[in-house]
């Protein structure tokens, strides 16, 4: 009865968008290749999770890194207060938080013609993980980045900006063209650290409050569930490190091209190298 | 715990407000907390102790003990710490039991993986059956324990490898030019200095463990969590005194703000204390490299 | 919790000395899911099967102490060892029978129901349910419905209440109080699903001591009468032996 790999591949590796076979393997029938396939597959969720966490808050971070840093109260505080909250209470916890209050919003269903396009929109997606959660790690991300472009800012050189203002540049087109390259040149191994831990991080949201739809989870949630099924914990947890590892991997190294082309002005024996920084961890 | 609780049909709100929040029940979540002091009292000095042991390896003369330290400061990079969280308590339960399984009882030499079961002689059970309640519960919150100090002190070791690095090489030259032999260089010159360099690292180290106590939740240990989510579902007054609806959110709000004041407290402590073992070093600097 | 922390205190003060008391059972529940366990104002466990498990005690003269665990790892947390028994409200089926070995049951096969609020016409296409429950299998391998998952029956019921579920199947027992309470907002729809067996208690496979003490205990309960008086107090109408 026990499948063969190939067609574990085909019942198994899109399992987690709830694609294939509905049945999850169970009993004595559970082969090697289904848990890494199945782990495997829970991947895509911890994918996309961080992914687009990260695009997002990226831009809001960059956004709240600014205003912290601005003489004008009113930018500074509300950007500080946000900062605070989200670097000053743990994940897990801002996850059942917001899930709660996601709840107890009304439910609305509305849609949007336009022209041929009818776009559909309800409230109800908030509750669901790919949304809720995903908002979560976006607020919390956008957080931590915040703090460290606002950290980055405040040690991009005077004297550059001088320049440019000497040069006579405008305010935007200084920002653009001066602070912001050097600033995400000094913040980059911080934030490549950033986007690690994040990464690592998305594996909370099925242990959290966020219901499974279909028992489509991510890896974690695959692998505790054939850690239970087989009470043996040695196969499914070292898969899915095994997973992690690799897609960390291919991260750093992503991350590490970005900073080589941000630094390739500078004489490849003066580039700050990606280092593992753990006084910027989150 | 009022007197006016025992009636509790007849209560003005603040009264049964008052009443509500000193039930057995919300002091076991009062108490919770003590559970997650207790966790980092242990787990902050094992995780120290750990890291150092770690960084210490990177440095070691034998390549077999360089590539373990090197792996142990590594893993955490790649693998979510809560992978360990969950993997760490059942497995070392596993591990000890399978041990003792062999130690204690040879005469069963048969697997102890057997389908989805995990079979060892009852001797070999920890904590043996009959062991008085307190001693399980220790047992699960020592596993618990063990997983937080494995993943802290890789933390901590990548720490303080980063810190003993950054010891001016002049100072541990002109300690060997005094004719110090490695062993005294290290104790007396380079680790004394390691700390001051390795301070603001494990000051972060510190809030990400605080920030990472709720996932005790996850290791099946009552704590706040637990409480929380138990005491905010909805009661019914067939099974309660005190019902009410769901009322999660409040107390989520409640950890919300627990959190963010212990780690706002811990940062001013920590601030002080960086302040003040930066003064010290101002007054080292004129040549004492001893502690 | 109390007691565990100072537990915690002293085993740190003391090392030895730590297996000299007496044989002990200890009886592993969920403790979220009235009438069968729950957690009281108290902070005890208590319910339909506090009762039964205290009287089992008793008959089988031992010296048993409560303790709770998540229904998720309900029976890996067996196997293990942490506790001797599970008395949590949980139905005797072959996939749990593979793992572990249940006594002959205590309470007879309770209907499963989907609970929808007011004003549905059908159980829906969206159903939540409790994570590794017979429910939850039920409704995984149903053809046209979409299973949601949590970890609490709790939670199971919110999702209903906040519009994120179209219906929750669970125990007939466990819902009725809540439908009763809910003053009309919650009601039953569909008809009875019959998906596990009766209820019986979960021991492992090597301790058959055990379980034949329990099961003599059991047969006690059935034919003196008590086992009946404890399921109509907290099942008021439910069918006995």
């Amino acid at each position: 009865m026990a499948m063969t790999c190939m067609e574990a591949l085909g019942a198994y590796g899109l399992r987690s968008l709830g694609m294939g076979q509905r049945a999850l393997p169970k009993g004595d029938e559970i082969t090697l290749c289904e848990q890494v396939i199945l782990i495997g597959s829970g991947l895509i969720w911890n994918l996309y999770f961080a992914v687009l966490a990260l695009a997002i808050g990226f831009f809001i971070a960059t956004a709240l890194g600014l205003m912290k840093s601005s003489d004008q109260p009113w930018l500074r505080q509300p950007a500080a207060g946000f900062v605070f909250i989200f670097r000053g209470s743990p994940l897990f916890i801002q996850f059942f938080f917001v899930y709660a209050v996601l709840v107890s919003l009304p439910k609305i269903d509305a849609s949007l013609t336009l022209g041929s396009l009818e776009l559909g929109f309800s409230t109800r997606w908030f509750t669901k993980a790919w949304l809720g959660a995903l908002i979560v790690l976006v607020l919390n991300t956008s957080a931590y980045a915040a703090e460290i472009f606002y950290g980055a800012l405040r040690s991009v050189p005077h004297g550059d900006v001088e320049a440019a203002k000497a040069y006579g540049l405008p305010p935007v087109a200084r920002f653009r063209r001066v602070v912001w390259p050097t600033l995400l040149r000094l913040a980059w191994p911080a934030y490549t650290n950033e986007a690690i831990f994040l990464f690592h991080a998305t594996t909370l949201v099925f242990f959290s409050s966020f219901p499974t739809w279909r028992q489509s989870g991510d890896a974690l949630y695959y692998a505790n569930y054939f850690a239970e099924k087989t009470f043996n914990p040695f196969v499914a947890y070292p898969i899915a490190a095994g997973w992690f590892i690799l897609v960390t991997l291919i991260l750093i190294a992503l991350f590490g091209t970005v900073n080589a082309y941000l630094n390739r002005h500078i004489a490849p024996g003066e580039r700050r190298r990606v280092r593992y920084r753990p006084q910027f961890m989150r | 715990m009022f007197e006016y609780c025992s009636n509790s049909d007849s209560l003005a709100n603040l009264q049964w407000l008052a009443c509500y929040l000193t039930t057995l029940k919300h002091q076991s979540l009062y108490w919770s907390i003590l559970t997650v002091l207790l966790l980092l009292a242990v787990t902050a000095p094992l995780a120290i102790a750990l890291g150092l042991s770690g960084a210490l390896a990177r440095r070691s003369p034998f390549a077999v003990v360089r590539s373990l330290g090197w792996g142990y400061t590594s893993m955490v990079r790649g693998i979510p710490d809560l992978i360990f969280f969950l993997f760490v308590p059942l497995a070392m339960d596993q591990l000890l039991e399978y041990v003792r399984h062999r130690v204690l009882c040879p005469q069963e030499t048969g697997p102890v993986w057997i389908g989805h079961d995990f079979v060892v002689c009852s001797a070999a059970k920890l904590p043996l059956g009959p062991s008085p309640e307190w001693v399980h519960d220790t047992y699960g919150f020592i596993l618990a324990v063990v997983a937080f100090a494995i993943v802290f002190g890789a933390f901590c070791a990548n720490v303080i490898h980063g810190a003993m690095n950054a010891v001016p090489r002049t100072q541990l030259e002109t300690a060997r030019a005094y004719g110090l032999s490695p062993r005294q260089v290290m104790l007396r010159v380079h680790l004394p200095q390691t700390w001051i360099y390795a301070l603001p690292g494990l000051s972060n180290v510190w809030m990400i463990l605080i920030k990472a106590t709720p996932l005790l939740f996850l290791m099946g240990v009552e704590d706040i969590v637990y409480w929380a989510k138990e005491l905010g579902g909805t009661k019914s007054a067939r099974f309660s005194d005190f019902p009410h609806g769901d009322w999660r959110i409040y107390y989520f709000t409640g950890l919300l703000v627990f959190y963010l004041l212990f780690t706002w407290v811990s940062q001013i402590g920590l601030k002080r204390l960086t302040d003040k073992v930066s003064r010290g070093q101002a007054t080292m600097a004129g040549g004492k490299g001893g502690a | 919790m109390k007691t565990f922390v100072t537990a915690a205190l002293v085993s740190v003060l003391a090392t030895s000395a730590a297996f000299g008391a007496g044989h002990s059972v200890r009886l592993g529940t969920e403790g979220a899911y009235p009438p069968y366990n729950f957690i009281n104002d108290a902070g005890e466990v208590d319910g339909f099967e506090r009762d039964v498990g205290d009287r089992l005690c008793e008959l089988a003269e031992l010296d048993c102490t409560w303790v709770t665990n998540d229904w998720d790892s309900i029976i890996p947390n067996l196997v293990s060892g942490n506790y001797d028994v599970i008395i949590a409200g949980m139905s005797i089926t072959d996939e749990r029978d593979e793992v572990i070995d249940f006594t002959q049951e205590y309470m007879p096969a309770d209907p499963s129901i989907y609970v929808a609020l007011a004003g549905a016409d059908g159980p829906g296409e969206t159903i939540s349910a409790q994570t590794n429950t017979i429910q939850a299998g039920y409704v995984a391998a149903a053809e046209g419905m979409t299973l949601v998952e949590f970890a609490n029956p709790d939670e199971t019921v919110a999702a209903v209440r906040s519009g994120e579920a179209d219906s929750v199947l669970a125990d007939k027992a466990y819902l009725d109080p809540l439908i009763e309470e809910s003053g009309g907002e919650l009601v039953m729809v569909g008809d009875y699903v019959f998906i596990g067996g009766g209820i019986g208690i979960g021991v492992r496979e090597s301790d058959t001591e055990l379980k034949d003490k329990l099961n003599a205990a059991i047969s006690t309960m059935k034919s003196d009468g008590t086992l009946n008086a404890m399921l109509e107090k907290w099942f008021p109408g439910h069918v006995g032996y």
